[in-house]
């Protein structure tokens, strides 16, 4: 399962983020590879979701959120001035915690995003509302109950989950960030996705947060510990890939938490 | 002891609550039992459509009211329900947090000035800049529609801007997320889900125009007859009550009544749909 780490697509350099006088991250320096999985780790409140918001700016959301360093996407950067967070957040989506789904039909929550980005013509956007529900397995659940009728609101969650995942699909990213995306799912839910994570890993970078180690395991090609020091400030402990990580971590606090995590 | 003092105090509290609503109880029996009669008399149809309203001859048909009612309400919303719900937006997204502690009391204070100053200060700006500027005798549905619109948008503003601030966060977030801008949040996502309460809103201000009487009797005109342009004067059907009450008696008291019940059940039909809508909302 695991693939050698390609060409980096998101990097980060001496990346520091504050909310207000909170130090919430220090000193992040990291590759994520194009093409692959990775997950990131660690206990509750290290500052986790927040390097993921990082990449698509949803930091900048907190009015006291500052950030200092550089993050790059494909070698350009995703901070100052040069950088538009509107057009960053077209390349790199995101997949929340809890299904978002937004109160209208299950065709109108996959077009928005393309509708928005000027794709008017209605066979085209037919096109990319089977595309993306295809990909994530929910064409041939859905295809016959009327996707311009039923609110999205009224599917199961973890149809709704997909149907997000979909959402973001509808926007061609080249990056997905999945925030705990499984986390309110029941099994059977989060084995779909999961599944999903791993088709979707052929053509997309994808970074998930997760507070499960056999799904981190289970999906991930690389892995990033997360852990609060003595200071208060989230620090990346380690980063390497899944496996080695899992078997044979470098850092002790590192293999606490895994073997503490997996009892 | 205890425990009967307090049975006694949740039956005083009972008591009062009751005597409130009983209150309301007997207002609306009341202007039934005063004003039914005549409308039986005259007949509904003839009393609602009926062109000529002359108590002197019994000629009781409140047509014209209703235009004057509907016309001036009308041109209150168009001009009051575009600036309420931009504001209630301004405010729930844009406006920095001093900017916001500043509008809320502003705007709340333009609720809490009496009718009759807005009346009052219509008929000595708005009337007279209508009149020189626009033509006609300034005493106009125009003059009312700018006055209703001014007293309607703490209505709108509060309550719009109330149910956009409800929306889960979630909601933008996953909008912003998908790349679009902020301003394409609010119009594609945003306000579509706070729709039942931006509804509600406008229909809670439609009420409040249609009841206002002070501020309107000031700057009509009052003459009863169908307007043929913005520029005319109305009567709208509480000035009628307003400027006739003080002088009428038996039928032509009546009459006013049954003007009133007309009222009662559009005001009515106004706050139990904008109760519905809310309601569907939650669901």
């Amino acid at each position: 399962m695991p693939k050698p780490p390609g060409k980096s697509k998101l990097t980060t350099r001496a990346i520091n983020l504050y909310y207000g006088n909170y130090h919430a991250l220090g000193d992040i320096t990291v590759e994520i590879p194009e093409c692959a999985v990775t997950a990131v780790i660690g206990p509750s409140g290290c500052g986790k979701s927040s390097f993921l918001r990082l990449f698509n700016r949803m930091n900048d959301l907190i009015p006291t959120a500052r950030v200092e360093g550089e993050a790059f996407i494909d070698g350009a950067p995703v901070y100052g001035k040069d950088s538009d967070a509107v057009s960053l957040r077209k390349r790199v989506g995101m997949v929340f915690q809890k299904p978002n789904v937004f109160p209208m039909s299950i065709y109108e929550n996959i077009v928005i995003g393309p509708r928005h980005h000027g794709v008017k013509n209605r066979g085209e956007l037919d096109a990319v509302v089977e595309r993306c529900l295809a990909q994530v397995a929910l064409w041939d659940e859905l295809k016959d109950v009327g996707i311009r009728n039923k609110s999205g609101l009224e599917l199961s969650s973890g149809q709704r989950q997909r149907l997000c995942i979909a959402r973001a699909l509808a926007v061609d990213p080249e990056v997905i960030l999945m925030d705990e995306s499984c986390s309110a799912l029941d099994p059977e839910s989060t084995m779909k996705i999961e599944e999903l994570m791993a088709d979707l890993a052929c053509r997309y970078t994808i970074i998930i947060v997760t507070h499960n180690m056999e799904q981190a395991l289970r999906v991930s090609d690389m892995s990033a510990f997360f852990m609060i020091d003595g200071d208060k400030v989230g620090r990346l402990v380690e980063y390497a890939p899944t496996i080695d990580m899992f078997y044979a971590p470098k850092d002790k606090r590192t293999e606490d938490y895994i073997t503490g995590r997996f009892g | 002891m205890r425990k009967f003092k307090e049975k006694l105090s949740e039956r005083i509290f009972f008591a009062l609550a009751l005597s409130s609503i009983s209150v309301l109880a007997l207002i609306t029996l009341f202007i039934f039992i005063k004003g039914v009669p005549l409308i039986a008399e005259v007949g509904a149809f003839k009393f609602i459509f009926g062109m000529s309203w002359a108590p002197g001859r019994g000629e009781f048909g409140i047509f014209p009211m209703i235009i004057g009612s509907v016309s001036v309400t009308l041109g209150a919303a168009v001009l009051g329900i575009p600036v309420g719900i931009c504001c209630s937006i301004f405010m729930a997204e844009f406006a920095p947090v001093w900017m916001r502690n500043i509008f809320r009391p502003a705007i709340q204070l333009l609720a809490g000035i009496p009718s009759v100053v807005y009346g009052f200060w219509g008929l000595l700006f708005v009337v007279p800049a209508i009149r020189n500027y626009l033509g006609g005798p300034g005493l106009s549905i125009l003059a009312g529609s700018v006055i209703l619109a001014i007293m309607i948008l703490p209505t709108i503003i509060s309550i719009s801007e109330v149910s956009l601030l409800a929306l889960p966060r979630h909601y933008k977030e996953g909008a912003l997320a998908l790349g679009m801008t902020h301003w394409q949040t609010i119009r594609s996502v945003q306000l579509p889900a706070a729709k039942s309460g931006i509804v509600a809103a406008v229909i809670l201000g439609i009420g409040r125009a249609i009841g206002e009487t002070m501020a309107v009797i000031m700057v009509l005109g009052n003459s009863v007859a169908v307007p043929q342009s913005v520029l005319d004067p109305v009567r709208t059907l509480t000035t009628n009550i307003g400027i006739e009450m003080g002088y009428a008696s038996g039928g032509h008291q009546q009459a006013l009544f049954a003007t009133g019940i007309v009222l009662f059940v559009i005001i009515m039909a106004l706050n139990v749909s904008a109760q519905y809508i809310t309601r569907r909302k939650i669901k």
